[in-house]
């Protein structure tokens, strides 16, 4: 990071040639490219995408509405940076790193373009998304006289459950301290003194700028060994994503990428989250920050606000902002895991991110690739996406830190082929495919298993085996060798009929319905439900798929398969998800045995029998018939293929 | 407003509803010009400037018009409109001037048409229920003050009616009532009639005001018909503290002078021809529905949707649905059937419900009985499939109960007729149709639940 120029030096004016929409092309300025300018008399804040013959295109990020052609352009000399300190956690951000909560007191609940265009906000020289009047105490780490190198941890500044890393900055050069001291300061004011290698005097302050489109540099990438644990079981269980790694979620309106992104949010195992609300609703943005105030983090107690960090460009927000906003959260997520923590990323969502590039793009005149995406779309992503990772900080002392990226996908139409979830599929290690039939079924998460993948078993075997249960990856294998076979039988089902199936089969469908209701139903918003840990979601699943081989021994043993689901054990199944206490996981070892054990209880058929005995006296306690087995199987199952034509 | 006494004379090009001319100095983006042609003036916006031209938008189409005698006038400003409440019980055109015979507006405030991006750190948490008296929605996918909830309907659905039938029943706690903003773009007279027709015929006809855009009215003229009724709406909502509702119906046909404009501009289509930014563009019509923290009144919109050939995939009812907080979706089986409603419950959302609803606000088994209904009526819907692989005989008896239960969901729950049911009604309607099911295959909803509403043993 070069020091700002000096306001001695006069900026180079500039005229407004041409505009149109977000799009403003001017002359007379010699900028660089990603250098910001200021438009108009209102200053509006702009970036330079392109520059030939003299003529600089810049996109603005406010509305334009009132620009004429001869107005003033003034060039700053700086690239668009995101100021990174304490003082973070717990704001709302627009794509510009505006704090929306304080010019909501300031400028009232309308966003007035231009309205907060203070000329050192726009040039980039002090940090306008953390609070500048806040002190914090902040605590030396190393001496006058230490010898110091990018990224080296100088102090540190304690912020709710954070602590915030005082960082040498990345591109500095070996550097000596000359002071450094216990102080309560601001963000702004210098805590303390570096002398570089060439003599120049750098201070020390609690935050730093960084160019949003650049990387922050680690010290050495490492692989991936742990998952992100979302407390989903369907996602922990049999998709899991790699802290470190990335999982892409597409789906059609309705389908709950939101309430997916918001389970993340609330729920993953991480030290900090940053949401980026990319060109959604308001609404939603309003929920948030209604709800996570007094939400407890389950880690710490605390409120869930203050390890989350919001980035919120709604779609009714300028458009070239929603693409800053990405990159302001991945560059927000890249500073917290310099400080060795571990972050997830959630960006719902990246195809509007994609429509803004479509639309800044064909303002510019651009040939475009397929469906009027420009050509860059993919290698945009590229960059994108390989910005999450789990690295070893720069600097002194070593630091492990991660930044797990959950990109939702909004396709058009709920079509998969379409460029933008095409293009993301080769970049995350995770697909989460939501599936319009399950949502329209009220199946919740609406991840469905045909199509969801996640290439990070074999990274994360060995971390399930010493954490949760070496019997893993069997007892996936089984869970999802269960649901492809319950398609295999309704396809004979839908030929011949229900009743025309071996009993076999019918155990499959039997078996296959409770995986789907008893374990990958997951209520999001029930106290109990929303999220268990991996230990309880990996009894549930032994519970359940023990019931395969309880009921073909109580065939075995002479019971008709509906006598043996209609077993009060069975009832008790379909409702162990709700159970919670210290004991839980002895209950549920218990309860998976006595499933295994239905053929044994049931050896001289007398419990079976008893029970089908009652249903028959009570007309409403009928064990569930095949064909309603069958029916909602396929309502849960069936058309997933099909989703991709007939859904949205 | 300042009328500039520049007027230039002579335009360069026609082409569709774009005309391109000389720029005036100081002439900036968005402004609104006056386009003086032989013997009318029309309205016109600065979509684009470019050294010395500018690209002006027509909304009252460039037809008649002569590259030579055309006058072009600067105005200095966007469009604006005035507003007052003096505005209800009355009928404008598609720039907000009154055609029926009341009097002259005199404005409160004079407002920009475009609006200003609402801070969504400002926005209050949409939270309270609304309840519109049909029982699908209320039940099923309910209102909430300040919600975006569209209704997607396909040629020849009652969808206007509907429409009318929520602005005219909303009610909120207290038995407050909302006033209607009807922004017609682009449909017949006769749907336009229909609708006043169903505030005349209740006495509301003083808490609606009307701005009409028909079929045979200038295309692009639609495109400032929302804007018009948003603005007035946040004036009334935001301003007065009014609880607004905001139908606005076609929004395919707003689509389309989207897309006729965009061509027109010779912009790079996106799909099925509309142009890249409609989702951009869509959104900063709905998400000026909501509710700001810390003032009263609210603003509800309810877009009608058309899906061409019944396609819940075309580019406008699909960007729609990413936009707006969940759907209502009509049904052609059912209206064929004499549903009425014709609600088809299975594809029905709404996003905001859960925290509009529970106990305090309605039921406290009120999610627990929408998860049931649905949940029973999907197997009932996927059973009537299967009988016509397997028959009905192959049916076990609670499945034909079941295949029972989706017939009289149908005809008794969603069909409810013309009459308004409140809550309460609704909740009995939806008992009425539980009850043909036995008790054993209601498993989402708790055994005490269960107890109050089921008469029948265990």
């Amino acid at each position: 990071m070069s020091e700002p120029r000096a306001a001695t030096e006069a900026p180079v004016p500039g005229r407004v040639v041409r505009a149109a929409g977000a799009i403003v092309r001017a002359a007379g300025l010699a900028p660089s490219v990603g250098e910001v300018v200021l438009v108009g008399e209102r200053r509006l804040f702009g970036e330079v995408i392109r520059l030939e013959e003299g003529v600089a295109t810049v996109q603005v990020y406010e509305e334009t509405a009132g620009l004429c052609v001869g107005d003033p352009v003034v060039a700053t000399g700086r690239p668009l940076v995101a100021w990174l300190g304490p003082g973070l956690l717990g704001t709302v951000l627009d794509g510009l790193e505006r704090p929306l909560r304080r010019l909501a007191e300031t400028e009232g609940p309308h966003l007035a373009a231009g309205g907060a265009g203070d000329d050192d906000r726009a040039a980039g020289d002090r940090p306008v998304g953390i609070d500048a009047h806040r002190r914090w105490t902040f605590t030396p780490l190393r001496r006058p006289g230490d010898r110091v190198g990018p990224g080296d941890v100088l102090g540190e500044v304690q912020e709710g459950p954070i602590r915030h890393r005082v960082l040498a900055q990345a591109d500095l050069g070996p550097a000596v301290v000359l002071e450094l001291r216990e102080a309560e300061a601001t963000v702004e004011s210098a805590v303390g003194l570096l002398e570089c290698a060439d003599g120049r005097l750098q201070p020390v302050r609690l935050a730093s700028p960084w160019p949003v489109r650049r990387p922050r540099p680690v010290a050495r990438r490492l692989p991936v060994e742990r998952p992100l644990v979302t407390g989903l079981r369907v996602l922990d269980m049999l998709f899991p994503v790699a802290e470190g790694g990335a999982a892409v979620v597409p789906g059609g309106f309705g389908t709950g990428k939101t309430v997916v992104e918001q389970s993340l949010a609330r729920w993953s195992d991480v030290d900090v989250v940053v949401y980026v609300g990319c060109g959604e609703r308001g609404n939603e943005v309003a929920e948030l920050l209604a709800t996570f105030p007094s939400l407890a983090d389950p880690r710490t107690g605390g409120a869930l606000l203050d390890r989350t960090v919001l980035i919120a460009n709604t779609s009714n927000m300028p458009v070239a902002a929603r693409e800053a906003s990405v990159q302001l959260g991945m560059t927000v997520a890249e500073y917290f895991r310099d400080q060795g923590l571990r972050v997830a990323l959630l960006a719902d969502s990246t195809s509007r991110w994609a429509e803004a590039l479509r639309e800044i793009g064909g303002r510019l005149e651009e040939l475009p690739g397929e469906e009027g995406y420009p050509a860059y779309l993919a290698s945009r992503l590229a960059a994108f996406y390989e910005r999450a990772g789990r690295a070893v900080a720069l600097g002194a002392p070593e630091r492990t830190g991660s930044v797990t990226l959950v990109a939702a996908v909004s396709p058009p139409g709920g079509d998969f082929s379409e460029p933008v979830t095409q293009a993301s599929l080769g970049l995350g290690g995770a697909l989460w495919a939501l599936d319009t039939e399950l949502a329209h079924a009220r199946h919740f998460p609406a991840i469905g298993w045909t199509q969801s993948y996640s290439l990070y078993l074999d990274a994360l075997e060995p971390w399930y085996a010493a954490n949760v249960d070496p019997a893993w990856p069997r007892l996936r294998t089984a869970a999802m060798e269960t649901l492809a076979r319950e398609r295999k039988v309704l396809d004979v089902v839908a030929l011949v009929g229900a009743d025309a199936i071996p009993e076999s089969d019918k155990v499959v469908l039997a078996v296959a319905r409770l995986v789907r209701e008893a374990f990958l139903r997951q209520h999001a918003y029930d106290p109990v439900d929303a999220a268990r840990p991996p230990a309880v979601q990996v009894a549930l699943l032994r519970a359940v798929l023990a019931a395969d081989a309880g009921l073909r021994a109580a065939l075995d043993a002479g019971a008709t398969l509906e006598a043996a689901l209609a077993s009060p054990v069975l009832a008790e199944l379909a409702r162990a998800n709700a159970w919670s206490g210290e004991d839980v996981l002895a209950r549920l070892a218990d309860l998976e045995r006595r499933v295994a054990d239905l053929g044994a209880a049931g050896g001289t058929g007398a419990e079976a029998r008893a029970v089908a005995a009652a249903g028959a006296e009570t007309p409403g306690a009928t064990g569930p018939g095949m064909a309603e087995v069958a029916g909602t199987a396929a309502a849960g199952a069936g058309p997933v293929e099909a989703a991709p034509e007939g859904s949205a | 407003m300042r009328l500039s006494s520049v007027r230039q004379l002579g335009v360069d090009r026609i082409a569709g509803p774009i005309v391109v001319l000389r720029r005036v100095a100081g002439m900036g983006l968005d402004e609104e010009v006056l386009v003086v042609g032989p013997g009318e003036t029309r309205h016109g916006r600065v979509l684009e400037l470019s050294g010395d031209l500018a690209v002006v938008q027509v909304y009252e189409g460039t037809f008649g018009l002569e590259v030579g005698s055309t006058g072009i006038e600067p105005t200095g400003e966007p469009f604006r409109l005035g507003v007052s409440d003096a505005m209800l019980g009355r009928v404008f055109d598609g720039r907000g001037r009154p055609v029926d015979d009341g009097p002259a507006i005199v404005a409160d405030r004079v407002l920009d048409v475009g609006g200003a991006p609402m801070n969504p750190a400002a926005r209050d948490h949409p939270v309270n229920f609304i309840e519109t008296g049909v029982s699908a929605i209320d039940l099923l996918a309910s209102l909430v003050r300040g919600q975006k909830l569209p209704i997607f309907t396909g040629p020849g659905l009652p969808a206007s009616t509907l429409a009318a039938r929520i602005a005219i029943g909303a009610r909120l706690p207290g038995d407050e009532r909302f006033v209607t903003i009807f922004a017609a773009m682009g449909v017949t007279r006769r749907e336009a009639d229909e609708f006043r027709d169903a505030f005349s015929s209740s006495a509301s006809v003083e808490r609606i005001a009307v701005f009409l855009n028909l079929a045979d009215d200038p295309v692009i003229e639609r495109l400032l018909v929302p804007r018009c009724a948003l603005t007035l709406g946040e004036h009334l909502a935001f301003g007065l503290g009014l609880d607004v509702l905001v139908v606005l119906t076609d929004v395919l046909a707003y689509g389309e002078a989207l897309r006729e404009l965009s061509t027109a501009r010779e912009e790079i289509p996106g799909r099925r021809g509309y142009p890249g930014y409609l989702y951009t563009d869509l959104a900063t019509l709905f998400e000026r529905a909501g509710r700001l923290r810390g003032r009263p009144g609210s603003l509800t919109v309810l877009p009608v949707v058309s899906m061409p050939d019944d396609d819940i995939t075309h580019p406008v009812p699909d960007l729609t649905g990413y936009i707006t907080e969940g759907q209502i979706v009509l049904s052609r089986d059912l209206h064929g059937r004499g549903i009425d409603p014709p609600i088809d419950v299975l594809p029905c959302l709404s996003r905001v419900m859960n925290a509009g609803i529970g106990a305090g606000r309605t039921r406290a088994e009120h999610r627990l009985v929408a998860d049931q209904l649905y949940a029973s009526y999907a197997r009932g819907c996927e059973l009537r499939r299967l009988v016509t692989v397997i028959g009905e005989a192959a049916l076990s008896p609670v499945e034909q109960r079941l295949l029972a239960f989706a017939d009289e969901f149908e005809t008794r729950f969603v069909g409810q007729g013309r009459a308004r049911r409140t809550l309460d009604e609704t909740f009995e309607a939806a008992w009425a149709v539980l009850r043909r099911l036995p008790r054993s295959e209601l498993r989402r909803l708790p055994d005490d639940v269960l107890d109050r509403a089921y008469p029948e043993p265990r």
